[in-house]
This record gives structure tokens, C-alpha cells and sequence, in this order.
């Protein structure tokens, strides 16, 4: 049918954020063992702690097997053949202000549509910009030391804050959690470090950009987030990436600590190089999310919209521990060619009366598998726990494939668990419904689709929400209203 | 305006329409009645380009152009509206959006000025009031949960924001009750010009007190086999079916 033709060119739009970035980069050479973890501690001078913590880290590692429990598909990766450092050379020593920084850099930034100047001046988002390893660009802080709060870089918070960053780390993310984690804490090169002090709601969104560049370069975040007893914060992360033929591995850690009545919400534009139309190249994505509602009454938002990748595999997920505690998970996830999806949450429920709340869009095309994979664990002391999940996939084109595997393990009695899930197709109706008056088949499909993934847009920033229509391929919705 | 000669189509194997010949003047409104399955609604597909359907022989011309080589999008944009029988749901879009992307693709293509969010939000509102829809509407999704009257008012309002050269009303009256149905057809009226037209497509003479058809077509079997004026659908409704089908075997 026509439709379907008209339909692929619109799926089969080249990656618009393919281009590379000429900056010189100082890496570690390939390879991975104690030493070169001894390296990376000590070009960062980090505290002994840390280095201890790294080397037990990577102990456990070579301990364990790779996973295989999940459906996506790849071939074996040679952790070998990683480099584990790399550094924008030309900003070790670090940019004062947004003219220190690499003009290229900027230029990068100008192409995603996100100039930091415009950012700074117009948005009022705070930017602790990533380009490969090492944060080179940190603003607002004068403003949001004001309120006592703590935005950096986790290099800078081990320097300045070692005891915070002590007390936290791997708390919610142990590094025996699971392997991609374990490497992690062992190579991690760097990652945003928040703290909100008591009472204090963040004056401005804060955010951070990453960047994947050098070549085979495999990038470890680490991001932890405290919001102390009664804050709020909100914090956006997005990513795009360049071209590339080769395969790379980004496997990070995001730890959320909720303190009593905190809330945190925590909002991901994911839009790495996915690979080309046969499934060349393309980012691996294997990311730790876990998110713990430590004390009563605390609040853990996750919203994610996933559209890059080759193969995105992740669960962000809540631990909610503290009574009256709030877990909530919105997520859009786009795949497309070859593209393979396994990603879906974990709500824990620990405490008494806790709460929690599953919207997952799956949207697949082409050849592209994207499976929901959710756990919902009510413990014997979480009376009057409650969940509801909604699970709904969307194929586009009769070769895409989409799964849904939720488990649901509940040992108290009082829980009320919901489950929704629905499988639907963009119907040919639907969209000659939208031709028929008018409007062409590209914003067409891009007014469905985004229909479909309403409920989980609204619950991006503002800021964000542009940029996530903008992915979804819409021009008019979000524009009006 | 329009003109329909000879026109063969099937859906699949399925031969629908054998040989239709129709002509269509600026400011002319034209009723199709027929029973089930003569074949109304697959002519008011077709008129709009849709794609399930094949055309074997024939030829529409829309405005002096020969229609074969446009896309429904196209279509619309040349100012061709179908009011659909079996108005769809789309879920999570809202109708202001969807009008206002209506509206602005269509006026585009016609190289006319496209309204920004505030002058479309008064100019719908006219639109609205003229057949009474609540505004509430404009803020819900595409039909979503709504009657099966409120379709149908939706589609008018539609029809009313395009401003189409040539409306094609695809039984518009079914599921309405009597004021909705003059509601609708004040509204209907009010679209009425020296240079557009309108085809109504309905079982029931009933609209047609409402909406005065210059031209009466009767449809059986995938062929017009009887034209007349108003008086013919008064006829028909008179003496029924029956007097048709003898009328097809002739």
C-alpha cells in the first residue's frame, strides 16, 4: 500500500546529528587492568577511598560473567580493546567562562541547537556540559550557590566534597549490583555530582548534555543526586552523538538518593547514533538507573524518552523505602532499522503505603524489537502499597516487533496492583483521516505518533518537551496549548 | 467544477462502480441516495484519493485538473472535503491542534496567509458557534468517547474551517436527531456560495428538507440510473427500494 512507502521515507530520515567534532583528545591507550585504574585515580587526583573503592570494584568484575538473560542481541564485547580515558586536551585546565572554551566545541553545541550562551541567557538552565570525560563547561554556579546547592562535575565533587560523595556512592548502585555497574565503578571517568540541602527547591532546572566522541572511546558516566530533607529538584539529561562506524559501548551509573519529603525528578532525551539502516555502528547503551526513596514521604520521577542507540538496554527504577514514599516511571521508546529496545522499570515497594506509577510507550518500526521489561516487588512490610502500569506498543510497518514482560511479585496481601497493556498499529484510517484534510503524511504520522505519547511528554520541562517533539518528528503539537 | 466521466473502480476483486458519469457546477448542491452498498460511500472515497481503492477506468476532473495524479493531501489542499461517514479517533491529539494543522497546510498550499495560534483561536470559535458546538470540544482529542452526533458536528466544523471548493457530505444525517441535524444543516447552508458546491450523500430525503439539492442522483449497483431534481427524492421516499431496483433492471 502507498501509505506504507510514504511511511518509510519518513522513518528512513538520515540521522541529523552525525558529524564529529575535530578536537585534540589525550586517551589512555586500549586495554583495561589495575594499573591503568591506578592512572585514571591519579590523573584526578582522587582520594584514597576512591581508588580502593574502584580497585574492589574491578576485583568483582573479573569475578563475573557477562549477562545474558536479556533479548538483545550483539556480538561479544572486548572490554580489551576500550580505551578508558580520554580528555578535551586544550581545557585541562579547566575554562573560567564560556569564551575559555574550545570555539569547536561551541560550534558542536550550535548544531545540536542547543547554544550554552543562548542557554544561559534566555533559559536559565544551568549547564554542566560533558564532552567526552571531562566536564568543560559549568555555569550558574554563582546563582545556585546562593541556595547552598551543589552542581559539579564528580571530579570536582571527590575534590571538594569527598565526604558527601563518601557517604553516598554505590548506596543505591553497589558495585556488586551487576556487571555493566561493576565496570563502571571501577573506570568510571566522570558524571554530574547534585546535592539540594535541606528545604531548598533548586532555582532552575539543571542539566547536562553528553557527548560521545573520540573513537572507540567507551564512556562511564557516574551521576549521583542527593536531595536532602524536604528540596525539590529537577534535572534534564540529553544526549546526541556522532556518526560512526564502530560500535560504542556507554555503560553509566545514575544514583538517586531521596531524602524525608524530597522529591526528585529526573528527565533523559536520549538520542544517540542508533546505527545506519542495515544496523551498522550505533551506541550501545547499558545504564544503571536506580533511584531510592530513602525516607517517608520522599518523591522519585523518572521520564525518559529513548530514541537512540543500537541497542538500549535499561531499567530506571525505585526503591521506595521510606513510608508514604512516591515512585513514578514515563517512558517513549522509539526504535527503528535495527534498533533493539529492552529497557521497562523496577518498583520496589519497601515501605508502608507507597506508591507507584508505570506509563510505558513503545513505538517500533523496520526491523527494530523493543520490549518492555518491568518489575513491580510489593514487600511483606509495604501495606497499602499501590501500582499502576500502562503499557502500550505501537508497530509501524508489518516487520517491527514488540514485547511486553511485566512481573509482578507481591507478598502482602493489601496491594492493589493495575495492569494495562495495548498493542496497536498506526491505522491506515487514522492517517488518511489527516491527509484527507489537508495535511501532509509527515506531520501526519508525527501528530499520531505524538498523540500516542502524550501522557509521557507532558511530563517533560518545558525546556525538554520541545526538544522531545522535535525528535518525535512534530512541528505542530506542543506549539499550541 | 467537477466532472466524473465513465468511472470503473474495485476494491480488490470487487467491482463497485460501473461507469459513473456525473457533472458538477460552482454554487450547485447535488444529493446521492441509494440503498446499502450501491456504491455512495466508495464514490466519495475515490473523489478524495483514497488509496484502498483502484480506478480502472475513467477520469475525474477537479477545476480543470485531471485528479489522477494527486495525492489525497494534494486533493484537500485543492480544496476537496470529505465529511467521512465513520469519523476516526486519534488519541492524544486535540482537535484545536489538529484544525489549526488543517487549516495552515491547506492555506499554504494555496499560497494564502496561515493564522498564528491566537487569530486561529477566534477564527475557530466563529466556526464553532455557527453550529453550536461547545468549545470544550476543540480542547478534547480527535473524537475520542464522542457520540456519534458529536462526530458528526466535528466533521462540520472541519468542513467549515477548510472552507472547501467542493464538500462531499458521506451520510452526514445518520445518528442525528432532528435538531442536530438542523443545526448541522444551518451550518451547512452557511458554506453555500456561487462558487463552491456540495455533494450530500444520504439514504434519507429527510436532510434534504434541510439542505436543498438542485440535483437528485440515484445510485444502484455502482451506476447513476436515475438523475433528477429535488422532487425525485420525494419520489423515492414515496415508493422505496422496490421502484429502484425494477429501475436498475431496466
Amino acid at each position: 500500500m502507498a501509505n506504507q512507502d510514504q511511511l518509510k521515507s519518513w522513518l528512513d530520515k538520515d540521522y541529523e546529528h552525525g558529524f564529529t567534532t575535530e578536537i585534540e583528545v589525550e586517551s589512555f591507550a586500549a586495554g583495561l587492568n589495575e594499573d591503568v585504574i591506578r592512572r585514571l585515580s591519579k590523573i584526578k587526583n582522587e582520594p584514597e577511598f576512591m581508588l580502593k573503592w574502584r580497585l574492589a570494584a574491578y576485583e568483582f568484575w573479573q569475578s563475573m560473567p557477562h549477562p545474558e538473560w536479556s533479548t538483545v542481541k550483539f556480538p561479544k564485547i572486548d572490554f580489551q580493546a576500550i580505551s578508558y580515558y580520554s580528555a578535551p586536551k586544550n581545557l585541562k585546565d579547566g575554562p573560567k567562562s564560556l569564551d575559555e572554551v574550545d570555539p569547536e566545541l561551541l560550534k558542536t553545541y550550535a548544531k545540536l541547537g542547543i547554544p550554552l550562551q543562548e542557554q544561559e541567557m534566555l533559559a536559565g538552565v544551568a549547564v554542566d556540559a560533558v564532552f567526552d570525560s571531562v566536564s568543560v563547561a559549568t555555569t550558574f554556579k554563582a546563582k545556585l550557590a546562593e541556595y547552598g546547592v551543589i552542581f559539579c562535575s564528580m571530579s570536582e565533587a571527590l575534590q571538594k566534597h569527598p565526604d558527601l560523595v563518601q557517604k553516598y556512592l554505590g548506596t543505591v548502585v553497589p558495585f556488586r549490583d551487576n556487571f555493566y555497574a561493576a565496570l563502571n565503578s571501577a573506570v568510571f571517568s566522570d558524571g554530574s555530582f547534585v546535592y539540594i540541602p535541606e528545604g531548598v527547591r533548586c532555582p532552575m532546572e539543571l542539566s547536562t548534555y553528553f557527548r560521545i566522541n573520540a573513537v572507540a572511546t567507551g564512556q562511564f558516566e557516574r551521576t549521583l543526586i542527593i536531595a536532602d530533607k524536604n528540596s525539590y529538584v529537577s534535572y534534564l539529561e540529553g544526549c546526541t552523538a556522532p556518526m560512526r562506524d564502530e560500535n560504542q559501548l556507554h555503560a553509566a551509573v545514575v544514583e538517586l538518593v531521596a531524602l524525608e519529603g524530597a522529591q526528585i525528578k529526573y528527565s533523559t532525551v536520549q538520542n544517540w547514533y542508533p546505527g545506519d539502516a542495515e544496523g551498522k555502528g550505533g551506541i550501545y547503551n547499558f545504564v544503571t538507573k536506580r533511584g531510592l526513596c530513602k525516607e517517608r514521604g520522599a518523591k522519585i520521577s523518572w521520564t525518559q524518552i529513548e530514541t537512540g542507540s543500537a541497542i538500549t538496554w535499561k531499567y530506571p527504577s525505585v526503591v521506595l523505602r521510606g513510608d508514604d514514599s512516591v515512585g513514578e516511571f514515563y517512558s517513549v521508546a522509539v526504535t527503528n532499522n535495527y534498533q533493539q529496545a529492552d529497557t521497562g522499570t523496577k518498583m520496589i515497594h519497601i515501605g508502608k503505603n507507597t506508591r507507584s506509577t508505570i506509563i510505558a510507550k513503545g513505538i517500533s518500526a523496520g526491523h527494530s524489537s523493543n520490549v518492555y521489561r518491568g518489575l513491580v516487588k510489593v514487600a511483606p512490610t509495604a501495606s497499602n502499597a499501590r501500582n499502576f502500569t500502562q503499557c502500550d506498543s505501537l508497530l509501524m510497518g508489518p516487520l517491527a516487533a514488540a514485547h511486553t514482560f511485566p512481573t509482578i511479585d507481591v507478598k502482602n496481601q493489601s496491594a492493589q496492583i493495575e495492569h494495562e497493556a495495548t498493542t496497536s498499529k498506526i491505522s491506515d484510517e487514522q492517517l488518511f483521516y489527516c491527509l484527507q484534510r489537508g495535511i501532509p503524511q509527515e506531520d501526519a504520522i508525527a501528530m499520531i505518533v505524538n498523540g500516542f505519547c502524550k501522557q509521557v511528554l507532558k511530563e517533560l520541562p518545558m525546556e525538554f518537551a520541545v526538544e522531545a517533539t522535535k525528535l518525535l518528528g512534530i512541528s505542530l503539537e506542543g506549539a499550541v496549548g | 467544477m467537477l466532472i466524473v466521466e465513465d468511472l470503473y473502480a474495485n476494491i480488490g476483486s470487487q467491482e463497485i462502480l460501473k461507469g459513473i458519469n456525473l457533472t458538477i457546477g460552482a454554487g450547485e448542491v447535488h444529493a446521492i441516495m441509494g440503498p446499502n452498498g450501491s456504491g455512495k460511500s466508495t464514490l466519495s472515497k475515490i473523489l478524495v484519493g483514497h488509496p484502498a481503492y483502484n480506478i480502472t477506468r475513467g477520469k475525474i476532473t477537479f477545476n480543470g485538473e485531471d485528479l489522477s495524479g494527486f495525492s489525497p493531501e494534494e486533493r484537500a489542499q485543492l480544496g476537496l472535503f470529505l465529511s467521512f461517514q465513520y469519523p476516526v479517533e486519534i488519541p492524544g491529539v486535540t482537535n484545536i491542534n489538529f484544525l489549526r494543522a488543517a487549516v495552515n497546510a491547506v492555506r499554504k498550499a494555496q499560497g494564502r496567509q496561515t493564522l498564528d495560534a491566537i487569530d486561529f483561536l477566534s477564527f475557530i470559535r466563529e466556526k464553532c458557534s455557527f453550529i453550536a458546538m461547545d468549545e470544550s470540544f476543540l480542547y478534547r482529542n480527535i473524537n475520542e468517547g464522542f457520540s456519534g452526533g458529536e462526530k458528526k458536528r466535528n466533521e462540520m466544523v472541519q468542513m467549515l474551517a477548510l472552507e472547501p471548493t467542493l464538500a462531499i457530505l458521506d451520510e452526514t444525517d445518520s445518528g442525528l436527531d432532528i435538531d442536530a441535524l438542523k443545526t448541522i444543516a444551518e451550518g451547512v447552508n452557511k458554506l453555500r456560495n456561487p462558487h463552491n458546491a456540495m455533494i450530500v450523500v444520504t439514504h434519507y430525503q429527510r436532510l434534504l428538507n434541510y439542505i436543498e439539492p438542485d440535483y437528485v442522483h440515484v445510485l444502484a449497483g455502482g451506476r447513476i440510473i436515475k438523475s433528477g431534481d429535488k422532487s425525485l427524492a420525494l419520489e423515492l421516499e414515496e415508493k422505496g427500494y422496490g421502484w429502484l431496483e425494477s429501475l436498475e433492471k431496466v
